[in-house]
């Protein structure tokens, strides 16, 4: 797992039934691209997070696949539909296999 | 011509200057880019300003004899020694300077007894620019400006101060420090520290003031210095923000802007909404308002040389019309303020000796000055002193807009040669480029200037180059503009396979290592003693 | 200008044959025309490699973005779940010299539209 990775959303704490919110979601990620090289000439080797994922209680909000080119610590906004009280699941895919998770919960009123 | 300092005097007068007729219900003070001159100083126009694609031949990128004939200007007039460069020297002997705050502070007390709750707006690049500025951290203008009691500014060289020291003094401001376009960088919200508005009451008149900082001030300027902030000219941003005052009551939308002349002119092609834009950063001064449909803007120049103020007359939430007036600051003219004198003595006192020290003086016939597109003799003397100084073969020197001039046999003092490179980035530094890369920077600065959509434009002059000659063809693109690249010692074409030593100053990257550029300056004018300059013909411009 | 501003490319950069590869790939070589795709960047990047961009449609199902100045152009594909509420993503991403981004969108109908903006990078310095 890649040190230092802390993913961190903004989600509001309640919507209206069927109200679109909007989310902003950071993980602090080098992005490392698989083009730059150290100082000795190698290549260092791509290390990125490729995939992004939004769902709430279950059902896709947005699915993002990721290549080198956005950059470090990825930045993600876009708009949700909440139908009813539930939880966000927010899913960052890591090259090396890691998964990092986080959840919001949100309430109608 | 010939101007006998009485002759010239007689014809101006304190009230002469601030004549006015009140008109309407409302009046704006627009001050902008001062620079940090708090005192008296010489300041002459640019020779050369040229406008591009839509902007051709159209103010502000007119000047000389051209520009007096649009504005019926006298040559040899108070407006003709205040607003272009012929016979700038010999008009400045009878004219004497222009600008200080103090006198600024008349004019402003001046316009407050006709109309009390008249409004100053200040457009920023207020805390840069002078030895005592850079000493103080600001602090100078802070204190001076406080004593006009301005009630809003916005913002650009502030941000060079570093992110921490600008939210102490904003966090103390007694008035707002406006910018819709100043936002958060890691989440894109707008920055709290900055308002995009605020509402004024005045001659029973709700008037809402936006302001907009320099939009590429992280490019134009070292970025890591205010990482936390993004900028950028967010137009739609903007017309929210009209949209929003005047959903809230507006009656006039006035925008502080430091966008830059052709930008705003852009903008307010695009924002639909805004009565008046106060505009800064290009630093031109207009004695008339340009019209974009029904927007006005009004440019006050720079470094306390102007003050501008309009008088609107606005009923039923409508600008119907508008009185306008730029003020030149004849120094010697208009009564310094005395309590604001007092204030601006007070904070060069614990730096007199250093400012006031005589490094070396001018000729007889060689004028100093920095405005204009390419280099001005102000940029030859400090290349010189980068190649001198750092033994290069060539120099860079960044087109800045903002110095003030020296005439001839006049001593340069230590304050004098501050006013013309201070910044927190000052260093000199040295390096090496290939003929390639150094193309490419040129190439680069030039699309700065002269690409033809105003939105690409940064609002500064091509970088100054000593030890180099080339030809630029201003109407070409990016890549195509520079030709004919040429090392002056030699004669040779610059190869672009070859490496050469290059002497610069004020590099945007962090690291940067080197001699305080006015360290270098100082030297290589204290070597000469005293100034003379070759006359600088080794940049061809076409399609002008 | 400065000494260390050498990692910038500062004169703009031409679309390679991989970016219309890549756009094949993504069309199944279906034409792509102008319509329902909004993108929005920066005239000029305040730093190429957090450049921020936004793609917006009233009903794409899928929307490829592409830096086609880039080593490897890709950047990113955005697919909407029924649960999103606009057709629109914000990102931030890495552009290695002044450029056309491009973003490519799937609508419903099985058609493609696609929007292109000019985003400059430069060197910097100066100023007025
Ligand atoms: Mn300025
Ligand atoms: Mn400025």
């Amino acid at each position: 797992m890649a040190s230092g990775v802390k993913p961190r959303v903004k989600v509001p704490k309640s919507a209206a039934a069927g109200e679109a919110i909007t989310i902003k979601t950071l993980i602090s990620h080098k992005m490392e691209s698989g083009q730059r090289k150290d100082a000795d000439g190698n290549i260092i080797p791509r290390s990125i997070i490729n995939r992004f994922t939004c769902d709430f209680n279950g059902e896709s909000v947005i699915d993002v696949t990721m290549d080198p080119a956005i950059s470090t610590n990825p930045y993600f906004e876009f708009q949700a539909t909440v139908p009813e009280a539930g939880e966000f699941k927010f899913t960052w895919y890591d090259d090396d296999g890691s998964v990092y998770e986080e959840a919001k919960s949100i309430a109608i009123g | 011509g010939n101007w006998g300092r009485l002759a010239a005097q007689q014809a101006l007068t304190q009230d002469k200057l601030l004549e006015f007729d009140t008109f309407g219900n409302v009046s704006l003070i627009h001050i902008t880019d001062i620079h940090a001159q708090l005192k008296p100083i010489y300041f002459r126009e640019p020779s050369v300003n040229i406008g591009v694609g839509g902007n051709k031949g159209a103010v502000p990128h007119i000047t000389g004899a051209d520009f007096r004939k649009l504005y019926g200007i006298n040559d040899g007039s108070p407006s003709a020694y205040a607003l272009t460069h012929d016979d700038f020297s010999a008009l400045a002997q009878g004219y004497g300077r222009v600008g200080g705050l103090d006198r600024v502070a008349t004019v402003i007390n001046s316009i407050r007894a006709d109309r009390p709750d008249a409004l100053l707006l200040d457009g920023g690049d207020t805390w840069h620019g002078s030895y005592t500025c850079h000493h103080t951290q600001g602090q100078d203008m802070v204190n001076v400006m406080n004593a006009l009691k301005p009630d809003a500014m916005t913002f650009h060289w502030e941000f060079t101060l570093g992110s921490e020291r600008v939210q102490e003094i904003v966090e103390g401001l007694p008035f707002a420090a406006l910018g819709q376009n100043i936002f958060d960088s890691e989440w894109d919200e707008p920055a709290e520290l900055f308002p995009p508005y605020k509402f004024y009451e005045t001659g029973g008149v709700k008037v809402a003031v936006i302001g907009q900082a320099f939009p590429y001030m992280p490019i134009a300027n070292p970025g890591w210095m205010f990482p936390e902030y993004s900028f950028g000219i967010r137009d739609e941003n903007m017309q929210a923000m009209v949209n929003e005052v005047r959903a809230a009551g507006a009656e006039l939308v006035v925008l502080l802007s430091h966008n830059g002349f052709d930008v705003d002119k852009q903008m307010a092609g695009k924002v639909t909404g805004i009565d008046v834009i106060l505009s800064g950063h290009t630093h031109d001064a207009l004695p008339e308002p340009v019209l974009v449909g029904e927007t006005i803007i009004v440019a006050s120049g720079s470094n306390g040389k102007f003050v501008s103020r309009v008088d609107l007359d606005v009923q039923n939430g409508r600008m119907m019309g508008f009185r306008h007036k730029l003020i030149p600051i004849f120094s010697d003219v208009i009564t310094p303020d005395a309590d604001v004198a007092k204030v601006i003595d007070a904070q060069r006192a614990p730096y007199v000796d250093q400012l006031s020290e005589v490094i070396g003086r001018t000729a007889d016939d060689q004028t100093l000055y920095r405005r204009g597109n390419f280099n001005g003799t102000w940029d030859d003397l400090i290349c010189d002193a980068l190649i001198s100084e750092r033994e290069a073969d060539i120099a860079l020197s960044p087109g800045v807009r903002w110095g003030p001039s020296i005439l001839p046999g006049q001593d340069i003092t230590r304050e004098d040669i501050w006013n013309v490179t201070s910044m927190s980035y000052g260093e000199a530094y040295r390096t090496e480029m290939t003929g390639e890369f150094l193309h490419v920077v040129l190439e680069d600065v030039a699309d700065n200037l002269f690409n033809p959509d105003p939105y690409y434009q940064q609002g500064g002059d091509m970088v100054r180059v000593g030890g180099l000659g080339y030809r630029i063809d201003v109407t070409k693109p990016q890549g195509d503009r520079i030709t004919e690249m040429t090392l002056l010692k030699t004669g040779e074409k610059i190869d672009p396979s070859k490496t050469y030593q290059i002497a610069g100053w004020a590099s945007v990257n962090e690291g940067t290592e080197g001699p305080p550029i006015w360290d270098v300056v100082e030297a290589h004018i204290a070597k000469q003693g005293v100034i003379s300059l070759d006359p600088n013909n080794s940049v061809e411009v076409v399609g002008a | 200008v400065g000494a260390a501003a050498f990692l910038i490319a500062g004169l703009p950069m031409r679309a390679s044959a991989a970016t219309e590869d890549l756009i094949a790939a993504f069309t199944g070589g279906a034409e792509v025309g102008a319509g329902d795709i909004t993108l929005t960047a920066p005239e000029i990047a305040e730093n190429g490699n957090t450049v921020p961009i936004e793609v917006s449609s009233e009903t794409a199902v899928e929307i490829l973005v592409l830096a086609t100045g880039n080593p490897a152009p890709s950047v990113a594909t955005f697919k909407f779940g029924p649960l999103a509420a606009s057709r629109a993503a914000s990102t931030r991403i890495r552009l290695a010299g002044t450029q056309d981004v491009v973003a490519i969108a799937k609508l419903p109908d099985g058609s493609f539209v696609q929007a292109a903006s000019t985003v400059k990078v430069t060197i910097g310095g100066c100023g007025g």
